[in-house]
This record gives C-alpha cells, structure tokens and sequence, in this order.
C-alpha cells in the first residue's frame, strides 16, 4: 500500500505536488465562552494525503467546516487555492465549494431520493448537466467505482452504514473535486468495512488525483490512508509526521493512539 | 429582574432578525433562476393532494354540523328561509378558510419541520450547502411556494363540500333540490364575500409553509429538536393564522362592509 502511494506521489510533477493548496495559520474559533480552535497552523500539499487523529470534542471537524466555509473563523488566516475563504462572497464561495468534496460522517444521503437520484443530484444542480445519456453514464461509472453498480434504484433507507458511505463517497466524487475532506469516514462501521472504506480513500484519491485531509480516531484507516498524521488535542495540532514517526514517538498522549 | 428580561429580549430579537432574514433569502432565491419546478409539482402533489381527504372530511363534518346547529335558532326566528345563505357566507367567509388553515398548519407545517428539521440533524442540508448546491431554493422556496399555491385550493374545495355537509343536513328534516339550495348559496354570496376571504388563505397558505421551513431550518441539532421544530411550526404558525385573520377581516370590514 505505502509502494502504491510512494508510486503515485513520484509520477507527479514536482512543482504541482509542492504547491499548498490548503494554507492554514493562527486559526481561530470559539462558540460563546468556549475556545475549540485555537491558534492551529497547516499547510496541505496537492495530492497529499492529511490525516487528522485527535480525541472527540477536539476541534477536528470544526477545522474542516472552517475550511469549506460552514462555519467563519474568528481571527488567522485560511486559504484555499491561494483564496482567503473568509473574503468569499456567495458566488465564488460556491464556485470554491465545486471543487471540494465533503463526505459526512453518516453519508448525508438524501433521503427522499434513490441512489440514482442522490447522485444526479450534484450533477444537474452543481454541473448543470441536462443531457441524461452523459448523466446516466457518470453515475454507473462511479457506482462500479465504489463497488455498489446494483444498489442504483436503491432507497438510502435499504442500504447498510458501509454502503452508504460508500454511496456518499461516489456523490461526493462525482463532481470530480480537487480536495476531499473526509469527517470521521470509518466511524460506526464493522472493522473489515472500515478496511474497504479505508482502501476505496486511497484507491479514488489515486484515481480522481484529489488532495484529501481525513478526520478519524481509526488508527487502521490512518495507516492505510496517511502521507502525514497530524495530531491534534484541545484545539491545537501537538505534533506531526508519517505513521510510523508517530508511531515510535516518545510522547505519551501521542503514544496513546498507537496502542 | 432586569438581568432576566433582558436576555429574554435580546433572544427574541435575534430570533426575529433570524426570521428577516430566513424571508429575504426566500424572496431573493424565489427570483433566482434554475426554479425547481419538478419538486414544486412534487410537493404540490404532497401538499395538496395528500391533504385533500382530511381537510375535505372536516369541511364537510363541518358543513354538516353547522346547519344541525343553525336549524333550531333559524326556526325560533321563523328564518329558516335564510339557512342557505348563512351556510353559504360562514363557509366562505370564515370556517371554511380558518379551518383549512389549522389542518394544514398541523398536518403541513408539522411535517415540514420535521421533514427539514431531520435532514438538518443528519447533515443532508449541510451536505447539499457545502456540494454547491442551493438549499434554500430546492427544500424552502419549492415548499413556502406549494402551500402557498395548494392552501387556497384546499379552501375552495373544502368550502365546497362543507356546502355539500349542510346540504345533507338540511335534507335530513326537510325536503329541498340540490338545485334550489346551491342556487340560494350562489345568489347569497357576492364578490366582497369570496376575494377577502380567498386573499387570506393565500397568506395563511405563505406562513404555513415559512414557518414550518424556518423552524425545520433552523432547528439545532439531535433528534429532540426534530420533535421541537414540528411542534413549534404547528403551535407558530396556528397563532400566526389567527392574527392574519384578525387584520384580514378588519381590512375587509373597513373597505367593503362598512
């Protein structure tokens, strides 16, 4: 898996996988009293794969809706693309939104919808497609992409959590997004769904060539998915490295992931 | 106390500003192209047609009980000539659109803030804000338009068939022709009776279905608060169509009964 990466990593030209394409420096955000980001500093490199591991209640996913602009930090900076997302007006936000996709921790699926109708939705409202033949076969190539071609006339409600996500993760995908932020994509599932879970991140980042930051407390997903693990406790990012630095770390809280 | 009060206020002004808000955005979005006209003709359908039995059984039960309970007074007053054109004018004027109205605002308004209020829960608004897409205009303009559009039909019709409740009790002592009896309704009513009346559905039609959106909306997250949201589209919006009928009626009074 790690030869895979490295592989893919190297075939890329040198200047596009240095370029920062998500830049983050005294990030800040409290909700009333309470401080959940403070001060936290991140630069994301164009097809790296960021793996953000820290307690529940941290600030992990705060972090990434400040990133897609759900929520407005209150003082640092945080650029996407080299745009400063807080300076964003409705329309450029959404035209920034279009390039990245968002996978919840519980699929988010529309649940009115089928399948086929949850994944045309981003098409024909985001795309703008209105020719169904180009429709039907951008939906059945991520369908076999996520492995879940026969679940298209499907009701979000007769499908497991692991298929869901996996559904989810091709809705996302569909609109081919050049950063995938991946809130807690393994939590609540089976340890040989996670697994497939894990392995499908890194087998649609090589395909779709996507810079992804991934929020979990799933160590297996972790390794499976991470160029770079950072780790984050009360509102701050601790320390970073590849898994196995972090993994032979000295630091008893950072330790504590590992065991 | 005062530190009490003030509290309370600044939360229902921010609620109120909150609410401004959530309305300029509808307007704004409402004249927005890309109008999703195929979830307006689905909620339509939701709306109206899923709706059409119960407030039509009500109207008519209505329809029904009412002239049982006018009869007697009519004929103390040796009146019973008028029971048509006293159906016909409390129909249309009031108990028709009022009581559409409440059965919408539980049955519609409920359902769409607990419709909204889920999908918020389990971050599906979310899900389509952050896609790119355009929430407001797919779940709240399609829904405030539809109940606006289906209420008023719903009243036409139910006022129909309370018409038709009166009809049936009229006939359960006396012997009179569905011709004569709707023709006597007919010719009791005129314009000033039926245009109050019909304006009014169309803004209780407009508040059913924004306040069930700004309550589904805006609802915070957790399961408890999908409950909280339906309910309090419900209760809201009930006491908003009172209020609207007490300014509509003494509008209506002022320009054409007085």
């Amino acid at each position: 898996m790690e030869t895979e990466k490295n592989t893919q990593q190297k075939s890329k030209p040198s200047a596009a996988r240095d370029e920062t394409v998500i830049h983050i420096k005294g990030l800040k955000k409290s909700f009333g009293l309470k401080e959940v980001l403070k001060n936290i500093s991140l630069d994301v490199k164009r097809g790296e794969n960021v793996v953000i591991l820290g307690k529940s209640g941290t600030g992990k996913s705060v972090a990434i809706q400040c990133i897609v602009g759900m929520l407005v930090p209150d003082g640092g900076e945080l650029t996407v693309f080299g745009e400063a997302v807080a300076g964003l007006n409705e329309r450029e936000l959404k035209e920034l939104r279009m390039k990245i996709g968002f996978l919840f921790q519980g699929g988010a699926l529309y649940d009115s919808m089928t399948v086929r109708e949850n994944l045309e939705f981003p098409l024909t409202r985001v795309l703008k497609l209105n020719k169904q033949a180009e429709i039907d076969q951008k939906v059945e190539e991520v369908l076999e992409g996520v492995g879940l071609a026969d679940a298209i006339d499907k009701m979000p409600s007769d499908l497991s959590g692991g298929m869901r996500k996996r559904i989810g993760l091709a809705r996302t995908l569909i609109v081919n997004p050049e950063i995938m932020l991946y809130d807690e994509p393994t939590t609540g599932l089976d340890p040989i769904t996670s697994r497939e879970i894990s392995e499908l991140i890194l087998q649609m980042q090589k395909k779709y060539k996507t810079t992804s930051i991934i929020i979990t407390h799933d160590m297996e997903c972790a390794s499976i998915t991470a160029d770079r693990i950072v780790i984050m406790n009360d509102g701050e990012f601790i320390t970073e490295g590849s898994f196995e630095k972090l993994k032979s770390s000295k630091e008893r809280f950072v330790r504590s992931f590992f065991n | 106390m005062a530190e009490q009060v003030i509290p309370g206020w600044k939360k229902w002004l921010e609620g109120s500003g909150d609410q401004v808000l959530f309305l300029t955005s509808f307007f704004r979005n409402v004249f927005r192209g890309g109008f999703e006209w195929s979830e307006f003709v689905r909620q339509c359908y939701e709306i109206g047609y899923k709706s059409f039995m119960l407030v039509g059984t009500t109207a008519f039960i209505m329809g029904l009980v009412l002239a049982l309970q006018l009869r007697p007074t009519l004929v103390n007053f040796g009146a019973l000539s008028m029971m048509p054109k006293s159906l016909a004018v409390s129909i249309v004027r009031e108990i028709g659109p009022i009581i559409t109205a409440i059965i919408c605002a539980g049955k519609i308004g409920s359902g769409i803030g607990a419709e909204l209020g889920s999908m918020k829960v389990t971050e599906q608004i979310d899900a389509m804000e952050v896609s790119g897409a355009n929430p407001v205009q797919y779940l709240v303009v399609t829904r405030i338009l539809a109940t606006t559009f289906m209420v008023p039909v719903l009243t036409l019709l139910g006022d129909v068939l309370g018409l038709i409740g009166g009809f049936l009790a009229i006939n359960i002592t006396s012997n009179v022709s569905a011709l004569l009896y709707f023709n006597k309704c007919i010719a009791s009513l005129d314009f000033t009776d039926f245009l109050p009346a019909f304006i009014k559905t169309i803004f209780f039609g407009f508040i059913i279905g924004f306040v069930g959106c700004y309550k589904g909306y805006n609802s915070n997250r957790g399961t408890e608060s999908v409950g909280l949201a339906a309910n309090s589209a419900v209760v809201t919006a009930s006491l908003w169509i009172f209020v609207i009928d007490a300014i509509v009626v003494q509008i209506s009074s002022l320009l054409f009964y007085s």
